[in-house]
């Protein structure tokens, strides 16, 4: 399985991805924002980070990178496109999610692990998965899931939601919500379900001496999903 | 031609920073607000001479990036 992890000036989750990717068997090539072509992919993925310093509006200018065109091809194609944290925000900028990433709801940085449920099995991402909550971690400023009433009823109606913030066992509330999301949405797809965008970080969770393992079992899933 | 345009975040999206900073003027005495919305200005000195011409450009880059119309409305305020 052959991915491609996109660099952008400012992301900083890149490295960490490609040691994700390649631990669980994806043979890895970094791609530079700058080029125009991407490699052969079965999964692209957008890193997190702060590419462009944020500015403007977190992943804005990201999106109008050169690489972005061949990444909207290949999603229009039906590639596999998976974007964390700043990747999410450079997704919805790009259009291929709805909706947008606001300030987190109570003005802070929130970085600490958090439980998540998944939604719905019936896509190449969690399809076969083992559990229905998994403990990732989350770092962002901007990760407050907002859009119209109207599109969170489209949404919800193509099963779009990918994942919730949750507690331990998987109950949805307020409480377990760290930055206000509509819904407790965590991560979403598009209509398709080969467009995946999230913000908890998978890849800080992949080895049991630094974190907990529960990355791990997203990426072994994804690979066997992929084959 | 020098184009200025606002951009705003629409009546129904949640602005934690404008409510902060309503917040903060109220400690500091200005008791008498009822909303404060927190936006974007930009002055974009374009280089043709032509009002029309420029605006319809501006507006452009607006709609494609300065604003995400998802949240945000934008307008042009001024153009000399």
């Amino acid at each position: 399985m052959n991915s491609s992890v996109i660099t952008f000036p400012g992301s900083n989750c890149d490295r960490d991805m490609d040691v994700a990717l390649k631990k669980f068997g994806f043979k890895n090539k970094m791609v530079w924002h700058d080029d125009l072509e991407l490699p052969k992919s079965d999964l692209v993925v957008l890193p997190g980070g702060f590419s462009y310093g944020d500015y403007l509006r977190c992943g804005s200018m990201a999106s109008k990178s050169k690489i972005m065109k061949s990444v909207l091809n290949f999603a229009k194609g039906g590639g596999k496109v998976m974007g964390i944290c700043n990747g999410f925000q450079i997704l919805v900028e790009a259009g291929l999610l709805p909706g947008v990433l606001l300030r987190n709801k109570y003005l802070e940085f929130i970085c600490k692990n958090v439980f998540v449920k998944v939604n719905d099995k019936d896509n190449s991402y969690f399809r076969n998965i083992q559990k229905d909550t998994f403990e990732f971690h989350i770092a962002h400023n901007e990760g407050n899931y907002f859009c119209s009433k109207e599109q969170i009823q489209e949404i919800d109606d193509n099963n779009q939601i990918a994942l919730f913030y949750s507690d331990k066992s998987g109950n949805i509330n307020q409480e377990n919500n760290p930055n206000g999301s509509i819904k407790n949405i965590a991560g979403i797809f598009n209509k398709e379900k080969n467009v995946l965008g999230m913000m908890p970080h998978p890849e800080r969770m992949i080895d049991p001496a630094l974190s907990g393992e529960d990355g791990s079992i997203f990426f072994e899933n994804l690979i066997n999903n992929l084959k | 031609m020098k184009v200025s345009v606002i951009i705003t975040l629409k009546k129904d999206v949640l602005d934690p920073q404008g409510k902060v900073i309503h917040r903060t003027l109220d400690d500091m005495g200005f008791n008498d607000i009822n909303e404060v919305r927190q936006g974007k200005y930009f002055e974009i000195d374009t280089k043709g001479n032509d009002k029309k011409k420029s605006e319809e450009k501006v507006e452009e880059m607006c709609k494609k990036l300065l604003a995400n119309l998802v949240i945000e409305n934008y307008k042009i305020i001024e153009s000399r």
